[in-house]
């Protein structure tokens, strides 16, 4: 494939690589942006993951990759491609392998690892160039052990950890800058439902090197508290409240790949989840919802 | 072969330039780094083909190590004390993978109170990971067991990552004389390494260290490692055997020194078992029938070739360089196990010394030999000792009168 090869959603692959029959829950987020990343990526590569719900993927002496995959620990997996992508560089280089047994080194984490356990281990192998592709769906919460807030959990959000009447006290952590702070090859956020958006960028991150990040909003609707079918329908207003901005970083620029216009209103993506329920019910927290909506407005203004 | 003067730390360096490893992920530690400089140092002038790579962490360089390891090159890495506790999680993460690679432990005390001077609790912590493991007493041996270490880790019957120990300072630091094989003989005894099937190859998919659900599938794959470790008992000997053979110095998985004849017996692991040579030299020249027990394995643990050394005896001071908080010795409690219910079995003392770069002195070691004739004569163990003098204890007071002065000075007196 080439850059230009995929322009409309015809050109998108009709059949999935990965296989079915996981341990996902239905309507996952992360399990649907996988599929279609793992189309685009391909079977040359290596898995390497941290713990989190992906983890069950592969469960002894199944799983659904036809290509490779490496389970670390939760803080570890960009050191774990580290020494995958070392080795496979070393046995090419010794001629102890031919170029074409070459595998690529793809990391895939929940946002519990990304965005907090394994951010020294990420920092680390951006600061060495590491050439590997880092797929995190965020899930806004330690999905796997029953959606306690994490550090990419939003300002408001009921979690296992926070059914107060204001929910989530902390702010969503910007992973997005953390990474380009760094000066990486490429940093794209995706989602699911957008998928022709989803598939361009993970071919242009397959044709750099270097560090690459894919940061993908993974709704969730055993943490989210929604019906599964709904998973797309929320993705899509995830986009057109411009709550989740479709971007890319490359040669130090960000660049927005659709702006919302006209953006709708928050609350209409919050209204569709459970955890944000207590913004609507027993009566409207107007406050904290124009405040939400305020910093959403914020973000675009400074969009040019 | 050259006979040159190296350090603990330059031996093992040694050892893993001889030993022709492919990948050196680091991270710096004291008093490791000697070794990661050197190999660093050798690779940048061209003298080693060799990738070191330095990584942010403890964690991430054993998850590099054993990454790399299962892609199919060979691995070295070396750390120390907090080093080796950072990366706890993954010395039982890459023994799980059967990740063959071999890591240098420079022995320091753990913290708290934070200390850079040596004892075995930070090994002694990583006893039940999967590494196996094997502790020296001298810069060769750290060279020699490093080679050793390659060709246990990646016997087929073991494939299980090793670590060589050696103490903190007081061999890591102190000069020896070493002889260093030459390149063609460690070759023909360390041939290059075969990762059989377990490597990342376009045309080979492979999961490795995948998920299990439910005990049964979890129990298989952990029984495995004990029997492949307890496999590497005997694969050991046959090694060291061959080692022997070529090389002409013998590493057996427990030395003995003036044992066979003595009734008396110290038993210690590392490097302070030299001192223990140096009083039962003393202490046979003034008539006391004592050996010197070290055993160089402790994962897998011989505890047959330890009986073997042992039984018979009258008594043995197991001397502890860690502490187990509320048990004690952990040697003591392992040798313990291995002579249960043997009909000759010695008495048994415990003693804990050495921590943290305390010294052993001579006299210690006589004293420790007085309590065992003592028992012998009671016919029973003696207590548990922790090794302190009066003199320590009156510089330990002086130490906390200077404290206490300087906080009512200070006016934070309680």
């Amino acid at each position: 494939m080439n850059v230009a090869t995929i322009k409309r959603m015809k050109d998108l692959p009709s059949t999935h690589l990965l296989g079915g029959g996981t341990a996902m829950c239905a309507g996952c987020g992360g399990l649907g942006v996988l599929h279609q990343i793992y189309d685009v990526l391909g079977t040359k590569t290596v898995f390497v993951n941290a713990a989190g719900c992906m983890t069950l993927l592969s469960t002894y002496p199944f799983t659904p990759f036809r290509g490779s995959w490496l389970y670390t620990a939760m803080a570890c997996a960009p050191a774990g491609a580290q020494g995958v992508r070392d080795a496979l560089d070393i046995l090419i280089r010794k001629g102890r392998m031919p170029p074409e047994e070459d595998l690529s080194a793809v990391v895939l984490t929940g946002d519990g690892a990304a965005y907090g356990m394994g951010l020294s281990a990420t920092s680390g192998a951006i600061e060495r160039g590491l050439d590997f592709l880092y797929v995190c769906y965020d899930n806004e919460g330690y999905g796997n052990t029953g959606q306690q807030f994490s550090g990419a959990t939003p300002h408001g959000a009921l979690t296992a950890t926070s059914m107060g009447a204001r929910g989530y006290p902390g702010y969503k952590k910007d992973l997005f800058s953390i990474w380009a702070a760094h000066k990486p090859a490429y940093i794209a956020t995706v989602i699911g439902a957008e998928p022709l958006d989803l598939a361009r960028k993970i071919e242009k991150a397959k044709k750099l090197k270097g560090p690459r990040l894919v940061l993908a909003l993974a709704p969730c609707p055993t943490g989210w508290l929604y019906d599964p079918k709904e998973t797309v329908e929320i993705g899509r207003l995830a986009v057109k409240t411009g709550i989740w901005p479709l971007k890319e970083y490359v040669d130090g620029k960000v660049v927005h790949t659709h702006v919302p216009h006209p953006r709708l209103p928050v609350e209409e993506y919050l209204k569709t989840q459970g955890r944000f329920a207590h913004l609507f019910k027993p009566a409207r927290n107007a406050e904290l919802l124009s405040e939400m909506q305020a910093r959403v407005d914020a973000y675009w203004a400074n969009v040019s | 072969m050259t006979r040159q003067l190296l350090t603990g730390n330059g031996a093992a360096a040694w050892g893993v330039r001889l030993a022709d490893v492919d990948y050196v992920p680091v991270f710096p530690i004291t008093p490791q780094t000697e070794i990661i400089e050197t190999l660093a140092n050798w690779a940048d002038r061209g003298e080693l083909d060799t990738r070191v790579v330095m990584l942010e962490s403890e964690h991430s360089m054993l998850t590099a190590a054993g990454a790399a390891s299962v892609t199919g090159v060979r691995v070295f890495t070396a750390t120390s004390s907090q080093g080796l506790l950072y990366a706890m999680e993954m010395l039982y993460n890459v023994a799980g993978w059967r990740a063959p690679l071999v890591m240098v432990n420079v022995s320091r005390g753990l913290s708290a109170p934070i200390t850079l001077e040596s004892d075995h609790n930070d090994i002694v912590a990583a006893r039940d990971s999967g590494f196996l493991q094997i502790f020296c007493a001298t810069a060769q041996e750290v060279l020699d067991s490093v080679l050793i270490a390659y060709r246990l880790a990646e016997d087929k019957r073991v494939r299980l990552p090793v670590i060589v120990n050696l103490d903190g300072f007081t061999l890591s630091f102190t000069r020896e004389p070493v002889e260093i094989p030459i390149a063609e003989a460690v070759r023909a005894f360390l041939p290059p390494f075969q990762a059989e099937n377990i490597e990342f190859r376009a045309s080979k998919p492979i999961s490795q260290a995948v998920a299990v659900l439910g005990g049964s599938p979890y129990s298989y794959f952990r029984y495995e490692m004990h029997l492949a470790a307890q496999e590497a008992l005997a694969v050991y000997d046959e090694i060291a055997d061959e080692f022997a053979a070529r090389f002409g110095r013998a590493h057996p998985a427990v030395e003995g020194y003036r044992a066979n004849d003595a009734e008396l017996l110290f038993l210690m692991t590392g490097a302070f078992a030299t001192k223990a040579m140096d009083a039962v030299d003393r202490l046979r020249a003034a008539g006391t029938g004592i050996g010197l027990v070290r055993p160089r394995l402790m994962r897998p643990y011989p505890a047959e070739a330890l009986r073997r050394w042992l039984c018979g005896k009258k008594a043995v001071a197991v001397i502890d360089q860690n502490i187990s908080m509320g048990k004690g010795g952990v040697l003591h409690t392992e040798v313990c196990e291995a002579l249960y219910g043997q009909p000759n079995a010695p008495l048994l003392a415990s003693f804990i010394g050495g921590l943290g770069g305390r010294d052993i002195p001579a006299e210690e070691f006589y004293a420790i030999a007085e309590v065992l004739r003592a028992a012998v004569m009671a016919g029973r163990a003696p207590p548990p000792r922790l090794l302190y003098t009066e003199t320590e204890l009156r510089e330990m007071r002086k130490l906390q009168a200077i404290a206490h002065v300087e906080r009512r000075e200070l006016g934070n007196a309680p």
